[in-house]
């Protein structure tokens, strides 16, 4: 996984509240086998007309947020489906975070595993970010858990555990392995009915 | 003093203190084809194993075609289900082929081999996962990585999160169903009310309820936000899984423990949330959520804001306009939601002797082929295929259009699945959530009929 430690960047305001799985990554696309390449069909049915041209009216295709790296968007962004593809996607095209009024929790887990950042703002602070002018840089500050643009610095919560692994872009599973021992101990403990 | 949740929670904790990430051990992963080729293939750059291939179980669902299900036409899907058959061969697993006895929906296929049990850690990639709650199980959907992890681990990283009580109280009405009750929850409380909790149902209509019921009251429980929702395990959870193939060898000594299994008082939840059914009508959605719902009788409500009028436009509605006044052209009985037993029981009494409307194509895709085998020796499908539905064979089918099975654009569909998210039935397709009743007959009347005054009609 790539390390998240400070990212600076254009952010692009797409304030719709619960915004799905399906909306993110149409199911039409999770049937590759791979985890790349699924940048292309972000927001599919939202980006592309009918011929496929490019939506003009869509936001992620006006000419003056094509550098934007960090998504603004209302609450419950992510909800659904479990599909890790949303992440994948939203990476793909280029987002570095995500900053919403809340995750489902599903997604928020998915994004945490990919490098993606996934910060929870209140409206105001949100409402102030989708309102700068587009040529603004937004830098986001993970070890010191902070936004800022400007005069301008918000405060964000993560776990300690996910922000670990996200600064140092740990291999997850090569970390629990190193409990191994511990799980086998777990798996002895375990009622013969429930093994 | 605890909750259910929180004292399976604890049986599961490797390492790792309350309020922080925890290890919690996997009793089972259950895998399908969509979710899962990315977590194989991870583990095999790795050069990493399946820890416990004998706690991983796999099925076939979202790409099977209903039709003919041995001929899959589409080289993408064949693909992915090509990879799961060929992974599952390699690691070990075992795996309900599209065609063998046991194939289904991957939250039918749990319950119904007897996998599914009280006090345990289920996993799958899926967000339905929770359907397995019902047995008084801690189930939660997961990602790929998530996958891979509990592939190669057999434990996953998670904050313990919030417990959440919700009450039903009660009795239901004749015609009004399980679905209607998760329905109006999510109506009442919106998309997101469950987000950052484990949820338990309880109360009494609850208790009254059968398995199955339960499982469609458990499985939409992500459609409110909360991954987890649970029912306290009693005489029923167990008589269903007694019997069954995988059930424990120490029967009793599990029944023993499972009746341990149940929250200790009210005051344990972090909140709690009420529902009163005795007055409760059919639910139908009218938007692109769950919670853009109606009752029957109820006409659709003012624009409170700038997502109703896109769901107003997308669905080509008005407010002020009643559910019977929606032109229905599709009907889905189906999905791990309402694709058991008794919702194709509910159905065909309101399909008997009748046909289906002629500007209407209806289907039913049982969940799983043991409910099929069911069905047909009971004479369901002769019931159906009579009154002109297509008669399917096992899978997820119209729910999520991964298979050849979707809503044509702009059309209506009565669907007794779980999203109505925009394109999810099919590109433009007008999804409305509602119970199988509701969707049976909506299928011979071309609209929405009150199914309260037909019951017992036949």
């Amino acid at each position: 996984m790539e390390k998240f430690t400070i990212h600076t960047g254009q952010s692009v305001p797409l304030m719709n509240d619960n915004i799905d799985t399906d909306q993110l990554i149409p199911k039409t696309y999770l049937k590759r086998v791979e985890k790349s390449g699924f940048g292309e069909f972000l927001f599919d049915d939202w980006r592309y007309l009918a011929d496929r041209s490019l939506n003009p009216d869509f936001i992620l295709n006006h000419p003056d947020y094509q550098q934007a790296t960090i998504l603004v968007a209302g609450d419950n962004f992510g909800s659904g489906s479990s599909r890790e593809h949303a992440a994948w996607a939203l990476m793909d095209y280029g987002f570095k975070a995500v900053i919403a009024g809340s995750f489902s929790d599903i997604f928020y887990m998915n994004a945490t595993k990919n490098g993606l950042l996934p910060i929870v703002l209140d409206q105001n602070a949100r409402e102030k970010i989708a309102h700068l002018p587009s040529d603004h840089q937004l830098t986001i500050d993970l070890e010191a858990q902070t936004v800022s643009v400007g005069e301008d610095t918000y405060h964000f919560d993560i776990d300690e555990t996910w922000k670990y692994k996200l600064l140092n872009g740990l291999d997850e599973i090569g970390i629990t392995l190193q409990s191994a021992d511990e799980i086998t101990a777990y798996e002895q403990t375990i009622p013969s009915y429930r093994a | 003093m605890q909750t259910l949740f929180e004292k399976v929670w604890q049986e599961h904790v490797i390492k790792g203190e309350k309020g922080q990430a925890q290890l919690i051990y996997v009793d089972l992963q259950m895998i399908h084809e969509v979710t899962s080729p990315q977590a194989f293939e991870g583990l095999r750059q790795a050069n990493r194993s399946v820890r416990r291939p004998d706690k991983t179980f796999a099925t076939m669902d979202h790409n099977t075609p209903t039709k003919d299900i041995y001929h899959i036409t589409d080289l993408i899907s064949k693909k992915q289900i090509d990879t799961l058959r060929k992974n599952c061969e390699e690691f070990g697993i075992t795996l309900c082929d599209n065609g063998s006895e046991r194939q289904g929906i991957v939250h039918m296929v749990g319950p119904e081999v007897g996998l599914t049990q009280p006090g345990k850690v289920i996993v799958c990639g899926d967000s339905h996962t929770a359907t397995h709650g019902a047995f008084g199980a801690i189930a939660f959907g997961i990602g790929t990585s998530e996958v891979e992890h509990v592939l190669a681990t057999q434990t996953i990283w998670q904050k313990q999160p919030k417990t959440l009580g919700i009450k039903v109280t009660g009795q239901l009405p004749k015609g009004v169903y399980a679905k209607d009750i998760i329905l109006a929850l999510i109506r009442k409380y919106g998309v997101d009310f469950g987000v950052g909790y484990a949820a338990e149902f309880y109360g009494e209509t609850i208790e009254g309820l059968s398995m199955e019921e339960r499982m469609t009251i458990c499985n939409m429980s992500i459609e409110g936000g909360a991954k987890i929702g649970m029912i306290r395990p009693d005489e029923k959870t167990f008589e269903y899984i007694k019997g069954r193939e995988y059930a424990p060898q120490d029967f009793e000594a599990a029944v023993a423990h499972w009746q341990t299994l149940y929250t200790d008082d009210e005051s344990c939840y972090d909140r709690i949330l009420t529902l009163d059914v005795s007055t409760l009508a059919p639910y139908i959605t009218w938007g692109t959520n769950p919670e853009m719902g109606v009752a029957f009788d109820e006409a659709f409500p003012a624009i409170k804001d700038h997502n109703d009028t896109l769901a107003y436009e997308y669905m080509d509605l008005h407010p002020g306009q009643m559910p019977s006044e929606i032109p229905i052209e599709y009907v889905f009985i189906g999905s791990c939601t309402n694709g058991r037993l008794s919702d194709l029981q509910e159905a065909a009494q309101f399909i008997r002797g009748k046909k289906v409307h002629p500007k209407v194509t209806a289907m039913v895709v049982p969940g799983s082929r043991p409910v099929k085998k069911a069905a047909e020796k009971m004479g369901l499908d002769q019931i159906f295929k009579e009154a002109g539905f297509e008669w399917r064979e096992p899978g997820c089918s119209m729910c999520l259009g991964m298979n050849p099975d979707r809503v044509p654009e702009y059309v209506h569909c009565a669907s007794t699945s779980n999203r109505n998210f925009v394109g999810r039935q099919g590109k433009n397709s007008r999804t409305h959530l509602c119970s199988p009743a509701m969707a049976a007959a909506a299928a011979i009347h071309g609209h929405f009929v009150d199914v309260r005054k037909e019951v017992g009609e036949n």
